[in-house]
């Protein structure tokens, strides 16, 4: 017998006190880490308030297809957080080929938003943004805006990356429901803070 | 495999001796790890105060082969203003991250907390090892510093920007010494992200039957309470340093204001605020002053009940102080910077809640003191360190008091005043901290007892050496004397120079004290007495198993816990202590 079984037994068979949050460990450190990277994301968050408040001219350059575009990644991410949880309820009833299609189709979604997002990239640099100035106003847009897009876009590739990992070990039968639930966790929470990071950023810089 | 399947990493008895002493997945070894990286740091970084003592008090004086440590720095060895500043820098750094907040929390928590609530290894022995490592990386990053050619960063442990932000042209070691710097601290953040995670997840999931929350020894509360800190506090040090990187290698500003003339030259940046910079450090900073000192508090507690026989006056108090800390902790950052520029009115509103948390801190020392009233307390070497640190806190913490009003902190602020505070609340007595956690836990650690007689040496001369050298900081702050200058001979600060040449030598002294501390350590590592399995009679459960103990802690049983921490002098008990995993029952109270 491993040793994790040992560990595992000793909760059940109750040589060991019981959990004060009925859910597994690895559950317990998702949720850890959720917390932590959300204070950091609020930091970040803030400096961005911070520098914007403090300068006089802050350009508001984005028009209709930017703010489109924007919405149209919105929407891909909020769907790819629905099939990820159709993937969580098809492993839950043991469908594993249908949980395995919905981890694949998630991953694609949180792709798709990459490339979405990318391409706007591309564009706002060919119109002249870089981390240190623009056509606009402040220099600080560039910065503030490549970066914190820059760490939401590294959570969603290292999400989509998270996502093919644990499909593959749970079609290779190495993984199971519990694990594509805490993977849909983190790929809920980098959803979430999308969910700031469009009025903050997007709506608040529109052209008016 | 059932849902719960795999919560737990745990691993086999170590093979080969990669896998044994070095990559190790043993949060034992880990613990050591740590400890041996803290002893490495510590020595270094008071090496780098010696060296600051005495450039302050002799400036024209020689040190040998200082020029071989850096040959811009200190030519002829005799050091340059510049690289005064480039030693403070990595003092700081060193004492802060690599020893404060790594021996007390990361060493001692990693050997002990999973002991002493039962369990056989941490929740994620991986992350365990991966976290020590990174933190090793981290301490590589600092150290490359010297050995690029114009030396350390110049702009202290805060990296205040825009100094820290601008890059070469503001002066010595700003190119890739603050490159090191930074790229070091961020390493630190995730290394300290990583173990908190595991801190917390050890605690709440892996408790022995019987081992409920309250029925923790205060040192694993401590353990447990720094870790969420650190959890919270990191997280914003890590996109600081992330956006200070941004701007120094990749040209943006978030920390440097537009038309900043540095060197005669227009640095090309825009926009930025360098009160963003000390916003973000301090949310940290502050927080980071209890990452260093809970775990203290909680060893001196662990140790002067067992010293003394009898538990604190309440168990649940002392628990609700250290909590009441750590929430507060997050609400007093601005105090560091009542003179930045900030809205004065600000200045009040942070000036409230700092003088709230002295509340906690004071009923903390209450509790101490009332417990040691009239008890029989054991002289040992760690309960010596452990009186030491209640006064270092108490003596640091009374300059507390002043500095947190906005009104008097306009004069004491950058003195020596402040230097002589943070270093005895927040520096010894946490060293305390860890030389009573030294003394009490190395029998269990190494299987060896310490010598009591070179411990007791160390002390007295050790507190003694720390009183003389912070004490009369503050009289220097009171004069005016600003700190961070490399010297004072020809300003109206010269007539203060013999208080400064008296600290030196005690610093020089006391620093030697040290090598006491460290031959006992090396010498009854290999040559002390056989240590019992509980030489102190102590009743949690770190003392259940052999000195010291085997890879698996309890040798693949599960121990049962039956009693609170802390049953010593219990009436009509078998003996005056009563072990945690002891079966006998309490008597029945009349």
């Amino acid at each position: 017998m491993s040793h994790a079984n040992v560990a595992v037994e000793s909760h059940a068979a109750g040589v060991m006190e019981e959990r004060p949050f009925a859910i597994p460990s690895s559950k317990l450190v998702m949720w850890l880490f959720i917390i932590s990277d959300a204070v950091t994301f609020g930091a970040i968050l803030f400096a961005y308030g911070y520098v914007r408040n403090a300068s006089a001219d802050w350009p508001t350059p984005f028009e209709a297809p930017s703010i489109w575009n924007a919405l149209l990644m919105t929407f891909i991410l909020v769907t790819s957080s629905l099939t990820v949880l159709l993937s969580l309820r098809a492993a839950q009833t043991d469908d594993r080929r249908g949980a395995f299609n919905w981890m694949l189709v998630t991953a694609a979604g949180g792709t798709l938003f990459a490339i979405l997002h990318l391409r706007e990239w591309m564009s706002l640099i060919r119109e002249g943004v870089r981390l240190f100035q623009n056509p606009w106003g402040a220099p600080l847009f560039g910065a503030t805006f490549f970066s914190i897009t820059g760490l939401h876009m590294a959570h969603v590739l290292a999400g989509v990356i998270a996502l093919v990992v644990v499909a593959l070990s749970y079609r290779a039968g190495r993984h199971t429901a519990k694990h594509i639930e805490i993977v849909s966790l983190y790929w809920h929470f980098v959803d979430v803070v999308w969910m700031f990071v469009v009025p903050l950023l997007y709506l608040m810089n529109m052209k008016h | 495999m059932s849902d719960a399947a795999a919560a737990v990493q745990h691993h086999g008895p170590p093979q080969g001796f990669l896998r044994k002493y070095v990559f190790s997945l043993d949060h034992k070894v880990i613990g050591k790890q740590y400890y041996g990286l803290a002893l490495v740091a510590v020595f270094t970084g008071m090496f780098l105060s010696w060296l600051m003592r005495f450039h302050l008090v002799w400036p024209n004086a020689a040190i040998p082969g200082l020029q071989w440590l850096s040959r811009v720095g200190a030519p002829g060895g005799v050091m340059t203003p510049e690289y005064y500043l480039s030693l403070l820098t990595m003092h700081g750094t060193l004492m802060v991250f690599f020893v404060l907040t790594n021996a007390p929390f990361a060493a001692f928590g990693n050997y002990f907390l999973p002991i002493q609530i039962g369990a056989e290894d941490m929740a994620f022995p991986r992350f365990n090892m991966m976290s020590f490592w990174t933190t090793f990386a981290a301490f590589l990053a600092l150290m490359t510093a010297f050995f690029i050619p114009d030396g350390p960063p110049i702009s202290g442990w805060t990296a205040y920007a825009p100094l820290s932000a601008v890059g070469p042209d503001a002066g010595p070691g700003l190119g890739w010494g603050q490159n090191c710097w930074a790229i070091s601290i961020a390493l630190f953040c995730v290394a300290s992200l990583l173990g908190s995670l595991n801190f917390i997840a050890t605690t709440l999931d892996l408790r022995a039957k019987g081992m409920t929350l309250m029925r923790m020894p205060i040192c694993t509360w401590a353990w447990f309470i720094t870790s969420c800190i650190a959890l919270l506090a990191f997280a914003v040090l890590l996109p600081a340093c992330l956006l200070l990187i941004l701007d120094r290698i990749a040209g943006t500003s978030f920390f440097i204001p537009a038309g900043l003339v540095v060197s005669d030259r227009l640095q090309p940046h825009a926009g930025g605020s360098p009160l963003l910079w000390q916003h973000l450090f301090w949310f940290f900073g502050h927080p980071e002053v209890y990452i260093a000192i809970l775990p203290a508090m909680g060893i001196v507690s662990h140790i002067l009940i067992n010293s003394m026989r009898k538990p604190l006056l309440s168990h649940k108090v002392v628990i609700g102080s250290m909590l009441s800390i750590g929430f507060l902790s997050y609400m007093v950052w601005g105090h560091h910077m009542f003179l930045s520029g900030m809205n004065p009115f600000s200045a009040l509103v942070f000036s409230f809640p700092t003088l709230i948390i002295t509340i906690p801190a004071t009923v903390l020392t209450l509790i101490w003191l009332g417990s040691l009233y009239g008890s029989n307390l054991q002289i040992t070497t760690a309960s010596l360190f452990s009186l030491g640190f209640i006064s270092m806190f108490v003596s640091g913490g009374v300059s507390g008091f002043f500095l947190a009003q906005p009104s008097i902190d306009i004069y004491l602020h950058a003195t020596y005043f402040v230097v002589g505070h943070f270093h005895l609340v927040m520096g010894v007595a946490a060293i305390f901290g860890i030389f009573a956690g030294t003394y009490f836990w190395f029998p269990k650690m190494t299987g060896r007892m310490m010598n009591e007689t070179l411990g007791k040496i160390h002390f007295w001369f050790t507190f003694v050496g720390a009183y003389c050298i912070f004490m009369p900081f503050h009289y220097l702050g009171l004069a005016g004397n600003v700190r961070r200058y490399s010297s004072f001979v020809d300003d109206f600060m010269a007539p203060l120079m013999p208080v400064h040449k008296f600290i030196t030598i005690a610093a020089l002294f006391t620093g030697a004290v040290q090598l006491v501390f460290l031959f006992n350590l090396i010498y009854s590592r290999f040559k002390g007495a056989p240590a019992p399995d509980n030489p102190w009679n102590a009743t949690s459960l770190e003392w259940t198993i052999p000195s010291p103990p085997p890879w698996d802690n309890f040798g693949g049983k599960h121990p049962v816990v039956y009693h609170d921490p802390y049953q010593y002098g219990v009436e009509g008990a078998s003996a005056d202590f009563i072990m945690q995993t002891s079966p006998e029952k309490l008597p029945e109270k009349s």
